[in-house]
Parts: structure tokens; sequence; C-alpha cells
């Protein structure tokens, strides 16, 4: 598991130069975070913060929540997060978490949940080649084609992948390095694509499976 | 505005001349070789400007050897030295494509006249 972890929210993508080169960069903004609890495995039997940021206005907030909020002597923010880390000994309640939590160069996991396509049809879902655009093709340009044999089994497997509901779903996209971080403005840049639509909310930990074995 | 301006705003050059397709540039690019570095100097004329802010790109077009050579820059690039506008061009038209078909006296672009 991570041993460090961010919330954020994806601003949108730009490019900027480094050695000479454009590097294409996601810009995540990263708001000053709030810990409200510190969840520990004899406790709760795991490890894990709880996190708010941004602000809220305390008469919209009810009163379970607003307790909740009190007893941790925090300001109640716009949503609770939940960060599982490894260890959370570092860690109090009250304390705040800024973007200087990364430094350039680290290699971090991006999880958002994608942008929803809808219902689609195989040659967008699964990648699927679809059927001729002539030779006698009639209406079945985008099509499966066959979806399993005939007296035997009698059936269609179960996992045959079909069309149906595509994105909004969690991804996480591993080994993303960090380009820049910018803890005054807030802003970390990430190099490549990160997913989500803008204004979506993600959470970047550090990589659990960096191909050099480091960090 | 958008919300990556902050960041392009920093990639952003300010030394970068006013041209406009039709104008003949010398553009100084800096070259690496190995270790050392030097600068060489590509004339032609700009025929073509594209895109906006940091991904903003020109089009440099020269006839070396009787062989069109055509290549693009990002404005913004820092292997751009420098950029000097040798002459302003007058053409009616924002893409000058029709002067890959042009060879000679026909490919002269008339200067504007001041």
């Amino acid at each position: 598991m991570a041993t460090k972890a961010l919330v954020g929210e994806k601003v949108g993508m730009t490019q900027v130069w480094r050695d000479d080169r454009v590097v294409p960069v996601t810009v995540l903004r990263v708001a000053p975070l709030r810990v409200v609890q510190v969840k520990t495995p004899d406790s709760d039997g795991y490890s894990a913060l709880q996190v708010t940021y941004g602000q809220r206005n305390p008469r919209r907030v009810n009163r379970p929540t607003a307790g909740h909020y009190a007893r941790a002597g925090v300001a109640p923010g716009t949503r609770l997060v939940e960060l599982r880390l490894d260890d959370t000994g570092d860690f109090e309640v009250g304390q705040e978490i800024t973007a200087d939590l990364l430094a350039e160069g680290e290699l971090v996991d991006v999880t958002a949940v994608s942008r929803g396509k809808g219902f689609a049809g195989v040659m967008k879902r699964h990648n699927f080649s679809g059927q001729k655009a002539s030779h006698g093709a009639h209406r079945v340009h985008r099509m499966p084609g066959a979806i399993g044999a005939c007296a035997t089994p009698s059936r269609v497997f179960k996992g045959q992948r079909m069309a149906g509901r595509m994105g909004g779903e969690k991804v996480t996209t591993l080994n993303l390095q960090v380009v820049d971080v910018d803890p005054e403005a807030g802003l970390v840049l990430i190099k490549g694509a990160v997913p989500g639509p803008k204004g979506g909310r993600v959470i970047i930990r550090d990589a659990v499976k960096s191909p050099k074995g480091d960090s | 505005m958008n919300p990556t301006d902050l960041i392009d705003e920093r990639s952003l050059r300010s030394d970068i001349p006013e041209f406009a397709p039709g104008d003949t540039l010398k553009v100084h690019v800096r070259v690496r070789e190995g270790n050392r570095e030097r600068v060489q100097v590509f004339q032609g004329v700009v025929i073509r400007r594209q895109g906006d802010g940091v991904r903003e790109t020109f089009t440099v077009r020269k006839v070396s050897f009787g062989v069109g050579v055509e290549r693009t820059f990002p404005v913004h690039s820092p292997m751009i030295a420098q950029i000097e506008v040798a002459s302003r061009g007058d053409v009616r038209r924002a893409k000058l494509y029709y002067l890959r078909d042009r060879v000679g006296k026909a490919a002269k672009i008339k200067e504007k006249r001041a």
C-alpha cells in the first residue's frame, strides 16, 4: 500500500518545457488537507487517514457530521475522504497536509472515476475489430459477430464481452511522473494523462509498483 | 481564461517579435552536438502560423540546393535563440501552401510597402 496520499482536483492538461523538450502534463490542484481522524489497526482494524479540504458553510453541516468535525477541532470541509496508508504514525488529528508531500521526479499512482461513456458498443468498449465495410456486409459493420457455438454448449458463457455501460468506474493509472510541484499555489504537474473529467476528484499516491523498485 | 493558463504563463516567451505568414525570418536555432552547443540560422518564408498560447507553432520554408525544406518550430520553444524578421511579405492568405507548387520567380513574395 501507499506510504503517502493526497486528494486533489483535475484542472486540465497543457504542456511544459523540460530540457528543451515538450512534456505533456496534467495539472492537479491540491487544496490543503486537514486530518479529521487517524485510523489505526488497534482502533479500527486498518490504517487510514480521514481528511477534508475546502470550506463548507457550518450551517449546512448536519449535527452528526458537525460533531465529528468538532471532536477533531477541524473546520468543516466540502467532503470527507479516506486515504488508506501503510502507516499513519506520522500523522495526527488537525494536522495540515499540502502538496509539498510530493517531490519532483517521483513516481505516483493516480486514481479517479473515469468519464462516463454511456451505453457503448463492443468496438469502443472492448476494442473489437468490427466487421467488413463491404463484401456483402449488411448493417453489421460494428457488430460483435458470433458469441458462441450451437447445440454444445447451447448457452453463452459467462463473461462474454458485449455492449453495455462504459466508463464512470474507478480507474488507477500507475507510475506517473511528477514533473513539478508548486505548494504555494497548491498545484501538481503530472506527466501524461489522468483519468476522469476536468474538475473531477483524484487521489494521488506514491507508486506501489515502481519499475525500478524505489520510492 | 483557461484554468491551465497559470502554468502556461511560465513557458511563454516575451522576446519573440511580431511576424506573420509571408514574412522572411532568420531563425537562430540552438543545436546541440554532444556537449557543444552552437547556433544555426534557418532562413526562409513563414508559410503557416498555427495554434495558440504555448502550443503555437510556425513553419518556415526555404529552397536549399533545389530541394524545398520546411521546418516547424513552437513559437515559445527554448531551442530558438533569436528570431530576426528579414522582410515583411505582402500576401493575401494565412496559409501559403501554394508556394510548394512554385519554383523560381513564381515563388517570390512581394515585399510589403511601408
